[in-house]
């Protein structure tokens, strides 16, 4: 019995431990936040409580000077266009795939399910050069269509779930006179909606996180988003981590509080999304 | 089916009094064979411009000595290819993947403890999966600027470290051992999480009733684990495995927004990212990215040989 007692204790102590190891940095990084410039420089140690917890001046700073407002402005604009357009895009082709035996259905299928393979890091340096072409950088419809085209993981969701669905519903609304389209619209799409659900968490939060291709293809200022305007935050600011910080609390808020509003479908999308 | 034979007949000029059933069915057959392709189109041209096109592009440009910018380029042969392979400079950031694949190491066996542990009756098991999971979802760049004060000369680890008496005062970014193992350790950081949710989910998979038998017959908790869970999780750890691999190969963020590939820390999509974006060397650049994109389609390939995934029902 002692033994048992021995090994549950050392579980609850490896967790207590990560549990300190993945908190104690973000914490740390909250009190920074609420500390003045003095304080910074009387150099109390990284623990030490800010005299004035309920200090926000260095938000104002950060939220005013690090033009964040513009940053999630842009960054809702990307965000609203690029999960629309994958989930549309994704439900389409999923869809099309499913339903349709045509000529070239494996090639096509092939062709998406290959692409997968294909880490978006590798072929930058190619894209770059394409969406160049298209007149495209230094806009926001460069990161939107990127992040439309090259999904493939919300196709595979689609494609699962497409595949659930009775095809009876199909064939009883065609005898009613329904064309392709007005099945897709009015069958399809809203029976696909946990589906939608889940590539809109996936996708969303890739979105509002990522960080390449923002900064690869907007270098322009008034174009940055979170990440970006964030990553800027340290030219202007130098060493002033209470500023740094405020601005790395805002970013994180956010996803936070949207993390804690949909904890359990946030795991199944990522375990749905991962293992396809 | 009717009313497409409607329209068909329909649109049939001046129709002769007996219809003539020929045309229509074909009409409608060829309609219901273009449909697909509607649907089809959009998704297909963006897979095309901005995945295989670019893939297309960057095997050219690889050959060519082309600096992204000036209408002339010059084929090179191999010699792009020689390059990465011969100058250590280069070939050096190969190393630096060590350390992410070392911990990537380290990652998948504690994801694989916290994800044992916790599919077990434990107290406050939400709260514990909610804290191991919640890094994975943070922007990379408040991560990094997170970890830059952790790891600052006074900074957090310091602290910490002071707390227990040592007096370290270590510049941990400075020298290309702490630097990396360092960067590697945010690294685990932020990607424990999805790991760990990813096990969860397949031993939550796994019918309960297999434990129960396995408790009747006298099997301890690592009995249980060794027969039950361990060949339960097999595709999602080998999965995991594969994207541990390509993550390590091509990990940029938290090294480019931390350090910008100072002391050692450059990794390989780093140094492909400067070549091609600074030092405008797109030829050589591109044949870079060829050479990460070979190694990690072997690492897939490899691994689908060697534990073939029973479902590949997709087509």
């Amino acid at each position: 019995m002692t033994r048992r007692v021995l090994a549950r204790t050392l579980v609850y102590l490896s967790l207590a431990l990560a549990t300190v190891v993945v908190l104690l940095p973000l914490t740390v990084v909250v009190l920074t936040s609420l500390k003045t410039e003095r304080e910074m420089a009387d150099d109390g140690g990284a623990l030490s409580l800010p005299e004035n917890p309920l200090n926000f001046a260095n938000y104002v700073s950060a939220f005013q000077d690090g033009r964040m407002l513009s940053a999630f402005g842009n960054t809702a604009f990307v965000l609203l266009f690029a999960v629309g357009g994958t989930v549309l895009i994704g439900s389409m082709t999923a869809y099309a795939i499913d339903r349709f035996r045509f000529r070239f259905r494996k090639p096509v299928l092939a062709a998406f399910l290959v692409a997968a393979l294909v880490p978006g890091v590798t072929t930058q340096v190619a894209t770059f050069q394409i969406v160049t072409s298209l007149g495209m950088f230094d806009s926001l419809w460069a990161p939107i269509a990127l992040y439309m085209g090259t999904d493939i993981v919300s196709i595979y969701i689609f494609l699962q779930f497409v595949r659930s669905i009775p095809v009876s519903l199909d064939e009883a609304a065609r005898l009613d006179g329904a064309g392709a389209f007005t099945i897709y619209r009015k069958i399809i799409f809203p029976l696909l909606k946990p589906a939608i659900a889940t590539v809109v968490i996936v996708k969303g939060i890739t979105v509002y996180n990522d960080f390449y291709i923002p900064f690869l293809y907007m270098p322009s200022e008034d174009l940055g988003v979170i990440s970006t305007s964030l990553f800027r935050f340290r030219g202007p600011f130098g060493a002033h981590w209470e500023t740094i910080s405020a601005g790395a609390v805002l970013v994180i808020l956010p996803t936070l509080i949207v993390f804690l509003a949909l904890q359990k479908f946030i795991y199944n999308g990522f375990t749905k999304g991962a293992t396809r | 089916m009717a009313h497409l034979t409607e329209k068909a007949r329909g649109t049939a000029p001046a129709a002769p009094a007996p219809p003539r059933p020929v045309p229509a069915p074909r009409r409608a057959r060829l309609r219901r064979g273009v449909t697909p392709w509607l649907f089809l189109l959009a998704p297909l041209a963006l897979l095309v411009t901005f995945t295989y096109a670019p893939i297309v592009n960057m095997v050219a440009y690889s050959f060519t000595d082309w600096d992204g910018v000036s209408p002339e380029l010059r084929f090179t042969g191999p010699g792009n290819y020689t390059e990465i392979f011969t100058r250590e400079d280069l070939f050096q950031v190969f190393f630096v993947s060590g350390y992410y694949l070392a911990a990537s190491a380290v990652q998948i066996v504690a994801a694989l403890y916290f994800a044992t542990v916790l599919s077990f009756n434990v107290r406050f098991r939400n709260f514990f999966k909610g804290v191991l999971f919640f890094p994975y979802l943070i922007n990379g760049v408040a991560i990094g600027f997170v970890f830059l004060y952790f790891f600052q000369d006074g900074g957090t680890l310091d602290s910490v470290l002071g707390l227990f008496g040592a007096d370290p005062d270590h510049a941990w970014l400075g020298d290309p051992v702490s630097a990396n193992t360092s960067l590697a350790g945010v690294s685990v950081w932020r990607y424990l999480g999805l790991n760990f949710v990813l096990f969860l989910g397949a031993i939550q998979s796994i019918p309960g009733e297999l434990y129960e038998a396995a408790e009747l017959d006298g099997a301890n908790r690592w009995q249980q684990f060794r027969h039950i869970i361990a060949p339960g999780i097999k595709p999602v750890l080998t999965l995991t495995v594969i994207l541990s691999v390509s993550g390590s190969l091509s990990a940029f963020e938290i090294p480019y927004i931390m350090t910008g590939g100072a002391t050692g820390t450059e990794t390989f999509v780093i140094q492909t990212v400067k070549l091609a974006f600074q030092f405008n060397k797109t030829g050589l650049a591109s044949a870079a990215a060829v050479v990460l994109l070979l190694i990690i389609l072997l690492v897939t390939w490899v691994q689908r040989r060697l534990v073939p995934d029973e479902r590949v029902d997709l087509v």
